[in-house]
Parts: structure tokens; C-alpha cells; sequence
């Protein structure tokens, strides 16, 4: 709220902006879980959104939140895109969990993406369940969407952050940054709209969804819907939706985003001690006696109070389709074409699910289409993960890239 | 020369003209890019090492990680007026390719490389049977990243096989820089101007 008067006060010559705001958006149809209140600003599209399924979906409202001041001339914007599970609490407080914004290390006042000098804008994506229509929205018939909501793309998702851009009167990005699947929308808005910013910096991500990426998201899928509380999908309303399936689903894709190396390092063979301070021990049953064990499944539990399970459905289907080169003729290069912005591209040694070669890929394209291309491995013991943690070598690779 | 370059590098950056388009092959941590970024070039770099990649880009440049060896095939023909090779000749497994590679990438190419013909090289080997140690050549021969020792003469005889044009040589010894006349004995360190 007192975002949105920064932005007015960083800006006297903007015109008033057609948004609904400031806003509490309480959703009235039970999550996976449990309602999801998200206290952002919000924007009901004035357009209809002209989907990649070949829909035009009404009536978008697309939540997000804002860090920092625009400026006059409006060039000071920075758009900072959310992976799968994340939201627009980039730099402030979840509103269910409490936990600080997911990126607070990158993003605030003097730091490498610093609000003292750039609007940053976090939306939630278009699918998603913090605000943004997704399928747990209302439909024009007044139930919720569930299965019934069109499948989206990344490209979708971008379309919707264009959305924004305009409503918020900002012709051109100062840069669109992402991790992962933020930095498949940082790559799908660069391509898609060279028009609209400056630059794009890529983070532990990839121009398309290989097999393995895939098959990984499928176990996920089929977890969800393999639990009886998924009820197709139409699960609003009724009672605990599929709880134990979304953990499922969350506790097989957390193992994707941890190395190998880490997780050796952080649990190895270590047994779990039991709540009442019983030392842990091999119990000869399926209780959680390892340590990774135990931490997985809180990680899939507590998930299940902040996502829902059609949301994963959706999001992790847009992921799958994800082939920017597809979309333009099959070759990579041709995507950037029109593009005049500088780009950089990190990936992480540890990362093997957008492992280095993908970012190699899409830099020796960007050069094949005579782009401003920067790109580096970082060493980190991270695993995918690495771009939300402690990664030294990053914070000054963004500060420096983003100039 | 420029202020604070190195003189092969200084040689280099005085002659690249505002506006051209560049490759600095092997570009370590950006001094030379950011000179020529700041005189007005379009300047890139290729980096082998992740840690020079991040201080480039933290000072702002466009660089790629990657090797001479295996990315230069990666950029279209003729996308730049100078592909920049300094000090990395000798270290790429095959120099023949990634000179042919850079003539491909650049309308003319700056190779600057240590000589291994100078008197204090021939002076190690013949005096003291054991291969140099020497202010431009530090490393021992088991650790050093220079796998093809090329004298002056070599690279003179190799772009005459293959049709390339020495448009310009410079020849340094220490910081200075020294005639042509028995450069391949007197003169510790080259820069030469090539193009197809």
C-alpha cells in the first residue's frame, strides 16, 4: 500500500492508473488446503487475453507487488519474474506463511537489485494462486474454473506481464530478470516483445523443457491426480483437496532442485530424532528415519498450505510446452532476431536440471543472432536452487549486468 | 598508447578505430574490453574462466564463457571488424584452426603471442639444456597452460602457407617497443595485424 504511494510520489506526472488498489484480495474458494488471502495490488485486465490454446480468457486479474520508485521518464523498471512455486513476494513478506520476500537477498535497498534506484515489479503469473486468475477462479458461470481453465503457456504468462507493463503506462523494461522458470518468461518476453526491455538476465534456466524435465513434472501430475481428494480437479469447496498427492508431487521436484552434493553434505545417512527427543533410530517400519526423509516431507506438507494443486497442474504443464525455439521455425537464433536488448545468462554447476549446456545453448544463439550476449557458469554447491542462496559471484554478476 | 594497458594491449586499443565491432578472444578479466568499450567499440569477449566472466560483467561488458578451441564456430562469418587473440595462441590446441576461426569471425584479426625464438629462451635451452622459465613464460613445463611454443619466424612462415596478409607487426621487449630487424631473436613478445 505505502508501495503504491511511492510509485505515485516517484512519478507526479503519471496519469492516475487503472488499477484496483490498494486491495485485499480474500479468494472465496478453498486451495488445495485453505484459502489463500494475498494482500497485493491487483489489476483486472481491460482485454481479454488472447491465449497460445487459441481462447481468449476474460477477465484476468493479475496480482502483483512493486518495490522502489518509477521515475519520471519512466526507464527505471525493473520486472522480476517467478518460478514454478513462487509468487510476487519477492522482497516483502508471504502473507500465509510470514516467511521474507524469496528473493530479500537480491532485492532491496543498495542491493544488487537496488530499489533505491529501480521500480521493481513482481506479478503473480497468469495460472498461478496468489491473486492471479488461475484455476481455482471464479469462472463467468460463478464456480471455479478447475480443469475447466484453458492450459496456458509461458508465452501466456509474459502476455499477462505485458498486461501490467501497460496499465503501468512502462513502454520498455529497464531489464526482465528470472530464475528458472522466470528466466523461460525473462527469455519468452525478450523474443516475443523485443520492444519492451532493455535487457534480460537469465538465471538457472532453459529456452525448453527437455524429456527429463518432463517426466519429472509427469511424476509430479500424476500424483496429484492420483490422489481420490483431486476429484478431476473439482476439489473447490469440498472439504481437504489433494493434499497428500501435491506433497508428493513437491517432495519428487524439491529432489530436482538440490544437488547431489548438497543434500549429502546437508542429511548423508543421518537419523531423524523423534518429536519427544527420542534419538533417531533405524525403527524397522516406514516412518521417517532419515533426516532427508523427514525434511522432505515437511517440505511437501508445508507446501500444500500455500499452493494449489491445479495451479501445480497448470504451471508445471506451461513449463512442459516451454520450446522457444518451436515457436519461431525450430531455430533458436530466430527467436532473437528482432531483439536490440543486452542479455546475460548464469547457470550453476550443480544445476543438473537446467544443467550449463542449456544456458551455453541459448548464448551461442543469442551470438548467432549478433545479440549482446553475456553468459558464466558459477561454481555453487547448490544444486538448481543456487540462484535463491548464497551465491556471492551472482549478486555481483546481477548488480554489475543490471549497470 | 593508452594510459594503463599493457603495451601489447595498448598497441591493440590505439589502433582499433571508435564504433568497429570487437572479439577479444581470450579476454580475461576486461581490461582491454573496457578500453575499447569506452572508446565507443562494440566490444565482446569470449573468457575461458568463470571468475574473469563475472568480473566482466560486473564491469558491464558482454563476454561468454567458453574456449577459442570450441566456440568461435558458434559466431556467424564476418561478425566483426577485429577478432582480438593476446596471450592464448599458444595455449589453444590447435592454433591453425582457431587462427583460421577468427579470420572467419573477424574482417582481420590482432594475435599477439609470447616468442619463443628470443635470445633468452635459445640462451635456457642451449646453455642449460632445460626449457625457460622466463618473465613472459613463468610457468614450469609441467603446469604451463602454453602447449604450442611458436617463435616469431613460425607464425611468419605458417600465415604465408595458409594466404594470410600481415597487414602490421609490432615487436616488444620488456614494455619497449623494438625495430623488426632480428625480431625473432630480440624481441620477446609480438603483435600481429593478419587478414584473408
Amino acid at each position: 500500500m505505502h508501495r503504491q504511494k511511492e510509485m505515485r510520489g516517484g512519478c507526479p506526472c503519471a496519469p492516475p492508473l487503472p488499477l484496483t488498489c490498494p486491495v485485499i484480495v480474500t479468494n472465496p474458494h478453498p486451495m488445495a488446503t485453505a484459502p489463500l488471502p494475498a494482500a497485493s495490488q491487483v489489476l483486472d485486465l481491460p482485454e481479454p487475453l488472447s491465449l497460445d490454446g487459441g481462447q481468449r480468457l476474460e477477465n484476468v486479474r493479475v496480482a502483483f507487488e512493486t518495490y522502489g520508485a518509477l521515475n519520471a521518464d519512466r526507464s527505471n523498471a525493473i520486472l522480476v519474474c517467478h518460478a514454478l512455486t513462487g509468487d510476487q513476494y519477492l522482497a516483502s513478506p508471504h502473507p500465509i506463511t510470514g516467511k521474507p520476500g524469496w528473493w530479500l537477498r537480491m532485492v532491496g535497498p543498495g542491493k544488487p537489485i537496488d530499489t533505491d534506484r529501480y521500480f521493481v515489479i513482481c506479478a503473480n503469473v497468469l495460472g498461478s494462486c496468489l491473486g492471479t486468475t488461475g484455476p481455482a477462479s471464479t469462472a463467468p458461470d460463478g464456480a471455479p474454473w478447475a480443469m475447466r481453465f484453458p492450459v496456458i503457456t509461458i508465452r501466456d504468462m509474459v502476455r499477462g506481464h505485458v498486461a501490467l507493463l501497460d496499465a503501468l503506462g512502462i513502454a520498455r523494461l529497464h531489464a526482465v530478470v528470472g530464475g528458472s522458470m522466470g528466466g523461460m518468461q525473462a527469455l519468452s518476453l525478450a523474443a516475443n516483445f523485443p520492444d519492451r526491455t532493455d535487457a534480460a538476465l537469465v538465471i538457472a534456466s532453459t529456452a525448453r523443457h527437455s524429456a527429463q524435465n518432463i517426466a519429472f513434472h509427469e511424476v509430479g501430475r500424476q500424483a496429484i491426480m492420483a490422489d481420490p481428494k483431486w476429484q478431476d480437479g473439482d476439489y473447490y469447496g469440498h472439504g481437504k483437496g489433494p493434499d497428500k498427492g501435491l506433497a508428493v508431487a513437491r517432495m519428487a521436484a524439491h529432489i530436482t532442485y538440490l544437488s547431489e552434493e548438497g543434500m549429502h553434505e546437508k542429511f548423508g545417512r543421518n537419523l531423524q530424532d523423534r518429536p519427544d527427543g527420542t534419538p533417531g533410530a533405524k525403527t524397522f517400519g516406514f516412518d521417517a528415519d532419515f533426516q532427508v526423509e523427514s525434511y522432505l516431507r515437511h517440505q511437501g506438507l508445508s507446501f500444500t498450505d500455500r499452493f494449489d494443486a491445479n495451479s501445480y497442474l497448470y504451471i508445471t504443464r506451461a513449463m512442459d510446452y516451454f520450446d522457444l525455439a518451436e515457436e519461431h521455425g525450430g531455430r533458436l537464433a530466430d527467436a532473437f532476431a528482432a531483439s536490440k536488448a543486452r542479455f546475460c545468462l548464469v547457470s550453476f554447476d550443480t544445476d543438473w536440471l537446467y544443467p550449463t549446456a542449456e544456458s551455453r545453448g541459448i548464448a551461442h544463439a543469442l551470438n548467432a543472432a549478433g545479440c549482446r550476449v553475456s553468459f558464466m557458469e558459477l561454481s555453487a554447491p547448490f544444486g538448481h536452487d543456487s540462484f535463491l542462496l548464497d551465491v556471492p559471484a551472482l549478486d555481483r554478476v546481477v548488480r554489475g549486468f543490471l549497470g | 598508447m593508452s594510459g594503463a594497458l599493457r603495451p601489447d594491449l595498448a598497441i591493440i586499443a590505439d589502433r582499433v578505430g571508435a564504433g568497429a565491432r570487437v572479439l577479444d578472444v581470450g579476454c580475461g578479466d576486461g581490461v582491454l574490453l573496457g578500453a575499447l568499450h569506452d572508446k565507443g567499440c562494440d566490444a565482446r569477449g569470449l573468457e575461458l574462466d568463470a571468475h574473469n566472466v563475472a568480473e566482466c560483467v560486473a564491469r558491464g561488458l558482454s563476454v561468454i564463457q567458453g574456449d577459442a578451441d570450441a566456440d568461435l564456430a558458434f559466431y556467424p562469418d564476418g561478425s566483426f571488424d577485429y577478432a582480438i587473440l593476446s596471450q592464448t595462441l599458444q595455449t589453444t590446441k590447435r592454433p591453425d584452426k582457431v587462427l583460421d576461426e577468427l579470420l572467419r569471425v573477424g574482417r582481420r584479426a590482432f594475435v599477439s603471442f609470447p616468442n619463443f625464438g628470443h635470445w633468452r629462451v635459445r640462451a635456457s635451452l642451449l646453455w642449460n639444456g632445460r626449457m625457460p622459465v622466463t618473465r613472459l613464460l613463468p610457468v614450469a613445463w609441467y603446469e604451463t597452460p602454453n602447449i604450442h611454443h611458436l617463435t616469431i619466424n613460425d607464425f611468419r612462415a605458417h600465415v604465408e602457407d595458409r594466404g594470410i596478409v600481415v597487414e602490421g607487426a609490432w615487436f616488444l621487449t620488456g614494455d619497449q617497443l623494438t625495430g623488426a630487424s632480428a625480431a625473432n631473436f630480440r624481441a620477446e613478445h609480438a603483435v600481429f595485424l593478419i587478414s584473408r
